[in-house]
């Protein structure tokens, strides 16, 4: 599905031996070689609709970035590229590079990016004929992987996300039987527990109240140590708390990104002003 | 305030009329088994089930062999339609629109809509013939060709009830897309598709035209598939067209034993969905 320019040779290449560096995204302060993923000229298209412009731009590693703009500018897309669920969808294809630490996701088997860059949407979805703990483990067992310490590693994602008390007693019961924000807490576990390298979560909270929607943001707090995170949001407020970094999309492109607190305090972008004291969007 | 009124009068209509319709319609059902049963009952016997048929002017015998005849040529018939008719239902689902799904489907939809005498005469063609003799194995053959686009078309429906973003989840997990087919998207349909084939397996047990000249009926206890076999329809025509009024009762208690059958293949299929949904929360 993947169209790969011709003009850079060879499949895996360095970030920092680039022909051609890209614009530094980030604050100077913040060297580039902490970039876990960056993707360069990203382009995507449904159909003949071109819904991604040329994005170019490096995730830090182990921060949270937040990407925020008005609805339809390519936010979803753009994350579903990061591990190559946007190419499941019939008729859609992209274009450019994704580089995940050293390589180019689009060089290599999309399963094998998946499991090192997880994905939490914004349904909850846990596997209905699955009870709580072998959600959690589905993406090991449902792929005839028998874990050694099967409940070690149930314990431990569950303590995770922070649901390991509430739960604890009832493991053997359906994953669906969890409250909005539980559930959502267990796909969070359950992407954790294949160990990946990126989490991208995509509205989170959107389904949620006021109270889970602050479990799961603490929870981000939590997990920004361990895991480079991308997180897609509508919410303002919750970019300003839980990202170190924001990035701003308009209309399939990237307009700015930087330090989140800059960038809400002082835009470099007319547009991105406008979208901030909500002249738009 | 009486617009009010006027909704629940609407409302008072409409559930009426629906409780009627549901009676309407449970009347043929009803009378169907209330007629059976008592004609029926009369002639259950445990001989019924264990005897093979005795030539007329003796007292007593059963369909025992045809009990077994249909055992067989309908489970055989089921190992070979519920792989070829799940696989075809995943084709359909998800093979997006490729020509070899197209085809699949066209013929998916043939099946269907052919008559079971044709299938019969079909299988007789294509079996009985070159094999030179009726045997159990073309019987459950035909019953096949009728079970699958059930089989088909039921798994279709029941797989693109999945709700995308399950197969997503699965996706996004690192699952391989054959992975996510069948652990994730058959696996949340299996209730579904596990009543779809309970349905085809009573309406195959049902079957009397295309065993007519495949399997053609037998009179003795056979196991073996390569030899004619009876089967319970078959034996309740025979029965039932035959002059003698012993035999019409025999005809009356077999049907009533089929159709007791099937009520319990369709009930066995509730309860397996039942049970498959049992905890989960809607
Ligand atoms: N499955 C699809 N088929 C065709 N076009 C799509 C599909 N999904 C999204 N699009 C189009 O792609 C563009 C970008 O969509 P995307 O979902 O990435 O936006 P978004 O920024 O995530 O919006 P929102 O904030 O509403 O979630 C939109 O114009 C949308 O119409
Ligand atoms: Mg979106």
């Amino acid at each position: 599905m993947m169209e790969l320019e011709p003009a850079i040779a060879g499949p895996v290449r360095p970030i920092g031996s680039r022909s051609t560096p890209a614009p530094l995204p980030f604050p100077p302060e913040r060297p580039r070689s902490s970039a876990k993923m960056s993707t360069d000229d990203l382009r995507a298209w449904f159909g003949t609709q071109e819904v991604l412009k040329g994005v170019t731009l490096a995730l830090a590693e182990r921060q949270v970035t937040a990407i925020i703009g008005p609805s339809g500018c390519g936010k979803s897309t753009f994350l579903r590229c990061l591990n190559r669920m946007h190419e499941t969808v019939p008729g859609a294809r992209a274009q450019g590079r994704v580089w995940l630490g050293e390589q180019d996701i689009y060089t290599v088997d999309p399963v094998v990016t998946r499991r090192r860059v997880g994905m939490v949407f914004q349904k909850p979805t846990p596997f209905p004929f699955l009870s709580i703990r072998d959600n959690v483990l589905a993406g090991l067992t449902l792929n005839r992987e028998r874990p050694k310490h099967a409940h070690a590693v149930v314990e431990q994602a569950l303590q995770q996300v922070g649901l390991w008390d509430e739960v604890k007693d009832r493991l053997d019961r359906p994953g669906t039987s969890l409250s909005g924000g539980q559930q959502q807490r267990l796909c969070i576990a359950r992407a954790l527990a294949v160990a990946p390298e990126v989490l991208l979560m995509d509205e989170p909270c959107s389904a949620l109240d006021p109270i889970a929607t602050a479990r799961i943001e603490e929870l981000i707090h939590e997990l920004a140590g361990r895991y480079t995170m991308v997180i897609v949001t509508h919410n303002m407020q919750q970019a300003a708390r839980v990202a170190h970094v924001t990035a701003f999309f308009y209309m399939g492109q990237l307009v700015e990104s930087g330090a989140t607190e800059q960038l809400f305090t002082n835009p470099k972008d007319p547009r991105t002003e406008d979208y901030l004291t909500g002249r738009f969007g | 305030m009486s617009l009010f009124r006027h909704r629940r009068l609407v409302d008072r209509l409409g559930r009426g009329l629906c409780g009627l319709a549901t009676l309407l319609a449970l009347v043929p059902l009803v009378s169907v088994l209330v007629w059976l049963v008592s004609h029926g009952a009369r002639g259950l016997s445990f001989a019924l089930f264990t005897e093979l048929p005795k030539p007329f002017g003796e007292v007593g015998g059963g369909v025992g062999q045809a009990l077994l005849g249909t055992g067989i040529m309908v489970g055989v018939a089921l190992l070979l339609s519920m792989p070829l008719g799940i696989l075809a239902g995943i084709a359909l689902a998800e093979g997006g629109k490729s020509r070899f799904v197209q085809i699949v489907r066209f013929v998916a939809d043939v099946l269907a809509g052919a008559p079971s005498i044709a299938v019969g005469v079909f299988v007789y063609t294509a079996v009985v013939m070159p094999m030179h003799g009726f045997s159990a194995f073309a019987g459950a053959l035909a019953l096949a060709v009728l079970m699958l686009p059930t089989i088909t078309r039921s798994t279709e429906e029941l797989l693109r009830l999945v709700p995308i973003h399950l197969r997503e989840a699965g996706l996004a997990l690192g699952l391989p897309a054959w992975r996510v087919t069948l652990s994730v998207t058959l696996k949340s349909a299996l209730p579904g598709v596990a009543t779809g084939i309970m349905l085809a397996v009573a309406r195959a047990a049902g079957e009397t035209a295309p065993l007519l000249f495949t399997a053609f009926g037998s009179q003795y206890w056979a196991w073996n598939l390569s030899e004619p076999m009876a089967a319970l329809p078959l034996q309740i025509f025979t029965l039932a067209s035959s002059p003698f009024e012993a035999w019409h009762q025999q005809a009356w208690a077999a049907a009533l034993v089929l159709v007791t059958l099937v009520l319990l293949a369709n009930l066995g299929a509730r309860f397996v969905t039942r049970r498959a949904r049992g905890g989960m929360a809607l």
